[in-house]
């Protein structure tokens, strides 16, 4: 379980806060989504939780430990996916194993099998230059996963994507999250695929934020399209798009 | 081929202007033409080959290789570490404002007519391109990948051999491209100003003898190898980092 408990932090070259007595929790095995506008503070949070960032008051807790004393509890996916273009896609994966000394079998083990989760077996061998941009966000993802942690941060990972991969994609990764019931932590901008992924929607709408308003999306796993077009989730997106529009405005 | 044929057209068309001019002067002692060149190059082809070129490629080469050595050092330390690269970088730009053919005859003083004067001359003129140069390639290595690396729990070794070392080589091939002219250059200088062999010290030789071809063959053939040295590590290059478009 991730938890934000009375979080502030301020970038040292800004004049306010970007965050006040934060508080927020996410339970195992959740999908998350967090909606808000441009520089409201969505990535920080995830800095906060990579410890790319040191927050000034509170703390930040996983399975009930202060961040600082562990070691590869999560996992990051950026919005672009910074694929090493001189690393086979097989070496982009090992990479985080490498990093954490596992031997090279396993490493080997574990990434024929994740190859062949994400559908790239065939591509274990090529570079990202031969990859389209939906099949380099999948190698990405599964580089992610091979980090060993039980928390993903994915940051915007489809929004340089085309509309019609971008759907491939969400419908994807639902279904590598039932396969893998990693705890994941999705930033975006698209309301419409924060209400298809996630359980539940984390808006930011102050700056600085001390909440997050949390939704539950009345929907169930798996999940479909057409569930998309039920009156109260068609209600809920507009609500949602109301809430981000004053918060341009505020 | 057909990429390399504007420039083909270009020097054959230099090289017909050169021959007219030379042949309208028709003194070979102030211009020689091409083929006068050629000529001699072939006449002079057994010191020129046997002596003089390994002579000068001796000097080249290693005066390259300590370069190489100094300027990828100095660049991983200024990297490594901002209160060395502040101290260093304005010692590294102040070397290249000593006049090199200045301070060349002082290395004889200290060294004689060794090997060692003219490499000295070799690496001040190439070391500063390489260590420049790469350095800029250590520093363009992108802050997202280096942050991502991080949050896999990478060291700062880690982040030196995974990341920026890889991201350098495509600088470091423009600074060895650099280098091997300047190398060639620095070389020729250190013979001519004092030496006993080398191709910079034949065509000082044939200087004063009033043999205008016989000044130009060296000089021809010292740009013939460094084209064919910079032509190899292109090809190097070429084979190595394929990947240099997509960072």
């Amino acid at each position: 379980m991730l938890e934000f408990r009375d979080v502030s932090f301020r970038y040292p070259e800004d004049a306010q806060s970007m965050m006040e007595h934060l508080n927020f929790q996410v339970e195992d095995g959740d999908f998350v989504s967090i909606i808000g506008a441009s520089g409201c503070g969505k990535s920080t949070v995830f800095r906060l939780i990579n410890g790319l960032e040191q927050m000034q008051g509170g703390q930040i807790f996983v399975d009930g430990k202060p961040i600082q004393t562990l070691q590869q509890y999560s996992a990051f996916m950026p919005q672009k996916d910074l694929l090493f273009p001189w690393r086979t896609i097989a070496q982009n994966i090992c990479l985080p194993m490498e990093l954490a000394h596992i031997p090279k079998a396993e490493q080997a083990k574990r990434c024929t099998e994740v190859l062949e989760q994400v559908g790239l077996s065939q591509y274990r061998d090529k570079y990202p230059k031969d990859l389209s941009g939906g099949m380099k966000q999948r190698v990405a993802f599964a580089r992610t996963l091979l980090a060993g942690a039980d928390l993903l941060l994915l940051d915007e990972p489809f929004s340089a994507l085309d509309y019609l991969t971008r759907v491939d994609m969400q419908e994807w990764l639902l279904h590598q999250w039932e396969h893998y019931h990693k705890t994941i932590l999705f930033i975006t901008h698209d309301v419409e695929e924060a209400i298809f992924l996630s359980k539940r929607i984390l808006v930011i709408q102050d700056r600085p934020f001390r909440d997050m308003e949390d939704v539950r999306v009345p929907l169930a796993y798996p999940r479909n399209r057409e569930d998309l077009k039920r009156a109260d989730i068609v209600e809920l997106k507009e609500n949602l798009i109301e809430k981000l529009r004053r918060s341009v405005n505020v | 081929m057909k990429k390399h044929l504007p420039a083909f057209v270009l020097a054959l068309v230099l090289l017909l202007v050169w021959q007219g001019i030379a042949m309208l002067i028709d003194a070979a002692y102030i211009l020689p033409s091409p083929t006068q060149i050629c000529v001699r190059l072939w006449e002079l082809r057994e010191p020129l080959f046997l002596v003089h070129l390994p002579a000068t490629m001796s000097v080249t080469a290693i005066g390259l290789l300590i370069s190489v050595v100094l300027g990828v050092g100095l660049a991983i330390a200024m990297d490594a570490n901002p209160k060395i690269e502040r101290a260093l970088y304005p010692v590294i730009v102040a070397s290249q404002t000593i006049p090199t053919t200045a301070i060349a005859p002082l290395f004889i003083l200290w060294f004689g007519y060794s090997i060692w004067s003219k490499v000295l001359v070799t690496i001040l003129m190439t070391f500063f391109p390489i260590a420049i140069t790469v350095f800029d390639g250590f520093k363009a290595t992108k802050r997202e990948m280096e942050e991502l690396l991080r949050t896999y729990g990478a060291t700062k070794r880690d982040i030196f051999w995974k990341l920026k070392l890889p991201t350098a080589l495509p600088n470091f091939f423009s600074a060895i491209k650099m280098a091997i002219p300047l190398s060639v250059i620095g070389a020729a200088i250190a013979e001519w100003l004092g030496a006993q062999e080398g191709l910079g010290y034949f065509s000082k030789r044939m200087m004063t003898q009033l043999d205008g071809a016989g000044v130009f063959a060296p000089v021809v053939l010292l740009s013939i190898v460094a084209m064919l040295a910079v032509g190899i590590v292109t090809v190097i290059e070429y084979k190595c980092i394929q990947w240099r478009k997509e960072l």
